[in-house]
């Protein structure tokens, strides 16, 4: 099983990059709020097609401008 | 000009969606007939060979997986990731070639796979030219995606691009790894296309698993559930159910998925060890991913109403249950004892489709019903009504699917494993395919109403786009004060 000291080196070198980038979002503040970014997505929903679109724009209607 | 999103690459492979799960799809159904009728192709005579079942499987896996789950992700993440980081995509020229290249991928394919041209590895057997082609563009996608997310105008990373993120470069890596190969011209060989793996025997068996099963959890799974996190909270207009469990399954599901590729090999020459390891590993993964199930359908907690009208939402919220079910499925039949029955049966190719169709197929096709009439300037798809009998086509076709199969698989296990009391088997090999017939021939039924569904959704799709407008990219609005 001579494959293993590629595969199991492989996932250490995987496991330390995911470790990276985990701490990385910590520090960064990435996990701060747990509560607003899964609200903020709801609050881009700009869509109001209709023929009062000139231009191609798609006008915001949950937005300010 | 006012800063808009890129919509263009986005309706391109929204579009190649559709067009090629119906290819994907019709060869799934041709294959399943020829399981019934194993002589239906040879009318075709000199095109016969090009569509034995040997040669269009591996052709059906990758239409299904590469070019209609593949193009699905591709628009999904690309409008998810400009939506949620509220800035157009890094490069247009980029998308573009992305778009390009990946149909080029699949038209070799379509291609190759009929002539008999293959590496032989199961989800990896494009040849090395194509697989030279797959790095080049799947390098730009992660370029084009990561560098959108790095000039994002949001401070904060919505889960799903997490979700994305995780699974382009997990899926690059799994295929610079698995398809490591020695064109044979190198070593004066007279085909051109042809290559050896740069593994041998068992090293191979190992490495193609590895690579096999993180392509189902990477690509069939962490992607999609990304398209999830963003379109159940869109089509319910609700916030998911716990951002922290969406974080939470996220990183658990990325720390112990690498190793549970082993059971697919459980009784092989696999040390037995190893054996257990993927075992394990497996059974491990029930927690993140039944978190994750949780999350998505709790989502809907309070506005359950909205389930009996919505037939969007009846997509995504059975396509979370397959999730759930199939989640429970896979590691039970990587327990040893488990799969001593299950393993070579037609089982395993239920619990593929329970993930494939139930899963992947239903919350890419209302990921889809969402997306599609938002990038044509319409409110909603042409007609709602048709979406809701495409639900259930497609429901009642996958539950026919899967339960035929359960019990093929059983059935055939059993009888394989019957011996008379003097140490015989109870079974020839013949009499356990003849018992196949009645379950096959539920399976094409169950298949074939798949299938069906589809072709409602292409007809929805045209009337909705022939009544919108293509060319209108939406505009980005003002960032949200974090």
């Amino acid at each position: 099983m001579d494959i293993l000291y590629l595969l199991i080196p492989l996932s250490l070198v995987f496991v330390a990059a995911i470790a990276g980038v985990f701490l990385w979002a910590v520090r960064s503040g990435q996990f701060e709020d747990m509560e607003g970014p899964a609200h903020r997505i709801l609050m881009d929903d700009d869509l109001e097609p209709g023929p009062r679109d000139t231009g191609g724009r798609i006008k915001s209607d949950n937005n300010v401008d | 000009m006012e800063a808009t999103y890129n919509y263009k690459v986005v309706r391109q492979f929204a579009i190649m969606t559709v067009v090629w799960g119906i290819v994907g799809m019709l060869v799934g159904v041709i294959l399943s007939a020829q399981l019934i009728w194993p002589a239906l192709t040879e009318a075709l005579g000199p095109l016969a060979p090009y569509l034995s079942y040997g040669r269009i499987r591996p052709l059906h896996t990758n239409a299904v997986i590469f070019a209609f789950g593949g193009c699905a992700l591709f628009a999904t993440s690309l409008f998810i990731v400009q939506r949620t980081c509220q800035v157009r995509l890094l490069s247009d020229a980029l998308a573009s070639f992305v778009f390009w290249g990946w149909q080029l991928i699949i038209v070799l394919a379509a291609v190759s796979l009929p002539l008999g041209v293959t590496t032989g590895k199961e989800y990896a057997e494009l040849e090395w030219p194509i697989d030279l082609l797959i790095t080049v563009v799947w390098v730009a996608y992660a370029v084009l995606f990561i560098g959108t997310v790095i000039i994002r105008k949001t401070q904060h990373i919505y889960v799903a691009n997490w979700f994305f993120g995780a699974y382009i470069i997990t899926i690059a890596i799994l295929h610079l790894v698995n398809s490591a190969e020695l064109p044979w011209i190198l070593g004066g060989g007279v085909a051109w296309w042809k290559s050896y793996s740069a593994y041998a025997g068992v090293h191979d068996a190992m490495v193609q698993w590895w690579y096999g099963h993180n392509a189902v959890g990477f690509f069939l799974t962490t992607a999609f559930l990304g398209m999830m996190y963003y379109f159940v909270p869109k089509q319910a207009g609700r916030p998911i159910f716990s951002y922290r469990l969406s974080i939470v399954h996220f990183w658990a599901l990325n720390f112990i998925y690498m190793w549970a590729g082993p059971h697919h090999l459980l009784y092989t020459a696999l040390p037995d060890w190893a054996q257990s390891l993927g075992m394990v590993f497996s059974l491990m993964l029930i927690a993140p991913s039944w978190g994750g199930m949780m999350n998505g359908i709790m989502t809907l907690s309070g506005a359950w109403h909205k389930l009996r009208t919505d037939p969007i939402l009846k997509f995504l919220i059975t396509a979370l249950s397959f999730y759930g079910m199939s989640t429970f499925e896979g590691p039970m039949m990587s327990v040893k004892t488990v799969n001593a029955l299950s393993h070579y049966t037609e089982w395993t190719i239920g619990h593929v489709h329970s993930g494939a169709l139930g899963w992947v197929a239903m919350i890419s096709i209302g990921s889809l019903y969402y997306l599609i009439p938002r990038l044509f300037g319409r409110e909603e798809m042409y007609s709602t009504r048709l979406i809701n009998v495409h639900f259930w086509w497609s429901t009642i076709g996958v539950v026919l699917y899967i339960a035929a199969l359960w019990i093929a698989g059983v059935a055939q296990g059993l009888m394989w494993r019957a011996t008379n009391a003097d140490g015989t088997l109870t079974y020839s090999f013949a009499q356990s395919v003849n018992a196949m017939y009645p379950f096959y021939t539920i399976r094409l039924i169950g298949g074939t109403m798949f299938f069906a569904g589809m072709l409602l959704m292409a007809y929805n799709v045209w009337k909705t786009v022939a009544a919108g407008k293509a060319v209108n990219d939406a505009r980005i609005p003002q960032a949200v004060a974090a």
